[in-house]
């Protein structure tokens, strides 16, 4: 099914076929009287009353060697995230695999409800981050509470109502101004706080004018939320005036850095204006995500909003750290505890790794890389980028668009992605909705990845799009070398779709009893 | 265009539709009724075709010297030209419809170009006679403009009309000619049907969208609807323009037109189905009025086209009322450019109207638009 792609690296992905292991799943494969390990005087627990089943579960019965190949065999018909994955907005890293080692090594036998005087060690380490992360954003104080950007997006939406609540005007400023190419987590979370969100469009310069935004700042303002660059690339450059105005109409700024990789260290939210900001340890900062484990918003802000913050806080005292839970302004707590621990201490790893000067490299690498892409892209049939009318420079990603090839061939973006899943190519990241550009998709190299990688991908959509003028059949019915086909029924069926197998069981009992 | 062609200068075809456009004020849903013309001679009416194409063609003038290849004009565009044409001698049988057919087939491969001054009516008539397949460009003057051969303003389509004839390889695209279907409106469904393409010249963000189909996006707008009826007063005399999502809105408050502007007074409808003149009389001084609307299909219209009752003599008379415009966001981002346009047909107004708009999205959301005559 591979055809051979012109330029490509022979090294990789040669004749790529997914494994595609016909293997029930693991509740159909049991044999009664199969075992794992038998313990011959297996203590009974201590359970509560009650707590104890009356009947035992309905687990399969195999052998400790079937399962691990089960699993095996499900793992190889995965993409396993260390393909070349330039999925924008995510910022894909290599999770370095000491930081594992570490978290399992300092965190695994700590409880936080321990005294913290048991504790030093991982009170330094937040205390230690916050402090690195002031350096790198010029703010005052940082948490690591919040379970992901969108919670930290929502902290900064309580901490504007507990803001204006303690100066009594909460009441009049009930908007919150954003951007339409700002993250959804911003509007969404300003209107779980129960704020009215304004939205500002795009204009010629590829992002809102500063006239658009004067006409919806006044007295119901309580706070901007945006974040610069946007996903199209392009970096606002009056974002300085933008706080200025919201500053001069008494509402807070927030600057959610889920696009952070191309400006590091080039600039500091504080000096921008900003009174808060946001950084993902998953993304940004090298800790793992998705299936890797929880994610962590760092959510950091200026001096006159850390009454406010989610408690505990670390404070550092002579040469000891305690926890400060007795803050009266405090909007409380956004999640458990001190947030996903093992990832801020994975991320905390990378980022004394990197110091300041890895990290102004991986931010000047992770811009040319997209520049090397973006000049790559523009060369392949039929792909457009977004703004074309704008030479603004392009930060670490940029929107693309196969509107032309979709016109011209019937094959959807949708289409390509998925075919591309035949090159081992992890399918892309299209667009935040509303698609202000028709047929997108936003990839983002980083730093992480070879130029021989940025090649490879690049080839491979060429090669897809060519196939798309050529035999567009083969792109409607892909994937064809991945371990599942195309669905044929849309997943939002629940009378066929079930996510457990007791739910399976319930839906198709009688279909299986008949059989 | 054929080789021997390129030796004379590139000319315009220019035709106006003078009965396009009367329906609108008199709250018709188009200009189609073969007594139209009658019925507005009778209460008083001018057409706007001929003033609008005079507007257009001061702006091709501005840009550019292609002679120009006419059918019959009114006085007022024949007065923009300052004689400077030359007319087709259609005979004296060709009127109405049979006049727009004529002129049409009478300029093929004398012309590079069509201008007309009309409504959907128009451009189908004109696509059915175009079987030299010239290039069209739309002047807005009609009540129904759903198809993508208009360009967004009379001025507009002057300009695209000069730059297509100055360009050294025009462009064009293919565009469809949409009609309110009349089958789906009695259905009580507002739904643009094709009839036909066109060539149209090729520009970026000149001409209207071909209004964008179905979809289900009142379920997103519910939501905001019942905030917005939540939110009416009793005082406040309330004009609701048309389309799927008003329809909707009307639906919660007693129920209302589809294609029609109503009057509702507080959370209440109290009339439907208004002409320009309804409204007028209906507008009792001092009371405060705020008017609804929603974003016509793809084209960014908010006034002007489908709610031409709404006029600037109505907004004048309600003292230039607040304006509240719902729409989904998924429509706003269908919008190359993102904006929106006004069109009241009195460009000092739609000057003052013009700049930024908070559109209701959803629930405790608005987007902000820019809106441009």
């Amino acid at each position: 099914m591979t055809a051979p792609i012109a330029k490509r690296s022979k090294a990789q992905f040669e004749g790529y076929r997914a494994a595609r292991w016909p293997e029930p799943v693991v509740t159909q494969m049991g044999c009664p009287g199969r075992r794992g390990v038998v313990f011959e005087e297996a203590p009974t627990p201590e359970l509560p009353k009650g707590a104890a089943r009356k009947t035992a579960p309905a687990l399969p019965e195999i052998t400790e060697h079937d399962a691990l190949r089960h699993y095996l065999h499900l793992s190889q018909m995965t993409l396993g995230m260390m393909g070349v994955s330039l999925f924008g907005t995510c910022t894909m890293k290599y999770n370095p695999r000491i930081g594992e080692r570490a978290a399992l090594k300092h965190l695994a036998d700590l409880h936080p409800l321990q005294h913290p005087d048991t504790l030093q060690g991982v009170l330094e380490l937040y205390d230690n981050f916050s402090d690195f992360l002031c350096e790198v954003s010029g703010m005052d104080q940082f948490v690591f509470q919040a379970g992901g950007g969108a919670d930290a997006a929502y902290t900064h939406a309580c901490v504007t109502r507990a803001y204006h609540a303690s100066r009594g005007e909460l009441e009049q400023r009930d908007q919150i101004i954003t951007t339409i190419q700002t993250h959804p987590c911003s509007p969404a979370t300003a209107n779980t706080a129960g704020f009215e969100v304004i939205t500002l469009s795009l204009e010629e310069n590829g992002y809102p004018s500063v006239e658009q935004l004067k006409s919806v700042v006044g007295p119901r303002t309580a706070a901007l939320m945006v974040n610069n660059p946007d996903d199209m690339g392009i970096y606002n450059p009056d974002i300085k005036e933008w706080v200025d105005i919201v500053h001069a109409a008494g509402g807070l700024c927030f600057y959610d850095h889920a696009n952070f990789n191309g400006v590091m260290t080039r600039l500091r939210a504080r000096e921008l204006g900003f009174d808060a900001c946001m950084y993902m340890l998953h993304k940004t900062f090298g800790a793992p995500k998705g299936g890797g484990g929880p994610a962590v918003g760092a959510y950091g802000c200026a001096e006159h909003l850390v009454p406010f913050l989610p408690g505990p806080l670390v404070v550092k005292e002579g040469a000891r750290y305690r926890l400060d839970d007795d803050r009266p302004e405090s909007i409380g707590r956004v999640r458990e505890f001190w947030g996903n621990a093992p990832q801020v201490l994975k991320a905390y790893a990378w980022a004394r790794a990197m110091g300041a000067e890895g990290l102004r490299e991986a931010a000047d690498l992770s811009v040319l890389a997209n520049n090397y892409m973006d000049h790559r892209l523009a060369q392949v049939r039929g792909v457009s980028r977004s703004n074309p009318g704008i030479d603004a420079p392009r930060m670490e990603m940029t929107r693309h668009s196969v509107e032309q090839v979709a016109a011209e061939t019937g094959c959807s973006i949708f289409e390509i992605s998925m075919r591309m899943t035949d090159f081992g190519i992890d399918a892309l990241w299209l667009s935040h909705e509303p698609l202000l550009v028709p047929e997108p998709f936003t990839p983002e190299a980083g730093e992480l990845w070879s130029k021989e990688d940025i090649d490879y991908w690049i080839d491979v959509l060429e090669h897809v799009i060519e196939e798309a003028y050529a035999t567009p059949d083969v792109v409607k019915g892909a994937p064809h070398n991945a371990p599942i086909r195309q669905l044929t029924t849309a997943l939002d069926e629940p009378d066929q779709w079930a996510t457990t197998w007791r739910a399976y069981e319930r839906k198709h009992g009688q279909r299986m009893a008949a059989e | 265009m054929p080789e021997d062609d390129l030796k004379r200068p590139r000319r315009l075809g220019l035709l106006v539709n003078p009965v396009a456009g009367l329906g609108g004020p008199m709250g018709e849903k188009g200009s189609d009724a073969p007594d139209i013309a009658a019925r507005a001679e009778a209460a008083g009416r001018a057409g706007q075709a001929g003033a609008r194409a005079a507007r257009a063609l001061a702006a091709f003038r501005r840009a550019s010297e292609a002679p120009i290849l006419a059918g019959p004009l009114p006085p007022e565009t024949r007065a923009a030209l300052d004689g400077e044409v030359e007319t087709l001698d259609l005979g004296p049988t060709a009127q109405g419809r049979a006049e727009t057919l004529a002129a049409v087939a009478a300029m093929a491969e004398r012309v590079d170009l069509i201008l007309f001054a009309g409504g959907d009516g128009t451009a189908r008539d004109v696509a059915e006679a175009n079987r030299a397949g010239l290039p069209v460009i739309g002047i807005p003057a009609g009540v129904k403009m759903h198809s993508g051969v208009f360009a967004r303003s009379p001025e507009r389509a002057g300009r695209i009309a000069a730059e297509f004839l100055a360009a050294r390889t025009p462009r064009t695209d293919l565009v469809e000619i949409l009609d309110i279907d009349e089958e789906a409106r009695r259905a009580g469904q507002l739904s643009a049907r094709i009839y036909s393409v066109a060539r149209t010249p090729a520009t970026r963000g000149e001409r209207q969208n071909p209004k964008a189909g179905g979809g289900d996006m009142l379920a997103d707008l519910d939501a905001a609807l019942a905030g917005y009826v939540a939110g009416m007063v009793e005082e406040t005399l309330y004009i609701l323009g048309p389309g799927t999502t008003m329809a909707a809105l009307k639906a919660r408050i007693g129920g209302g037109t589809l294609l029609g502007v109503d009057l509702a007074e507080g959370p209440r409808i109290t009339a439907r189905d208004l002409s320009e003149d309804d409204l007028l009389e209906r507008i009792p001084p001092g009371r405060p009025v705020r008017v609804v609307l929603t974003v016509v299909g793809g084209q960014g219209f908010v006034l002007g086209r489908g709610n031409q009752q709404i006029s600037a003599r109505v907004l004048e008379r309600a003292g230039r009322p607040p304006i509240d415009v719902v729409c989904s966001a998924e429509k706003l981002a269908g919008l190359t450019p993102p904006e929106l346009t006004i069109d009241t047909g009195d460009p000092a107004l739609d000057a003052q109207l013009s700049g930024y708009w908070p559109i209701t999205t959803g629930p405790g959301r608005k987007q902000v638009v820019r809106v441009v005559a």
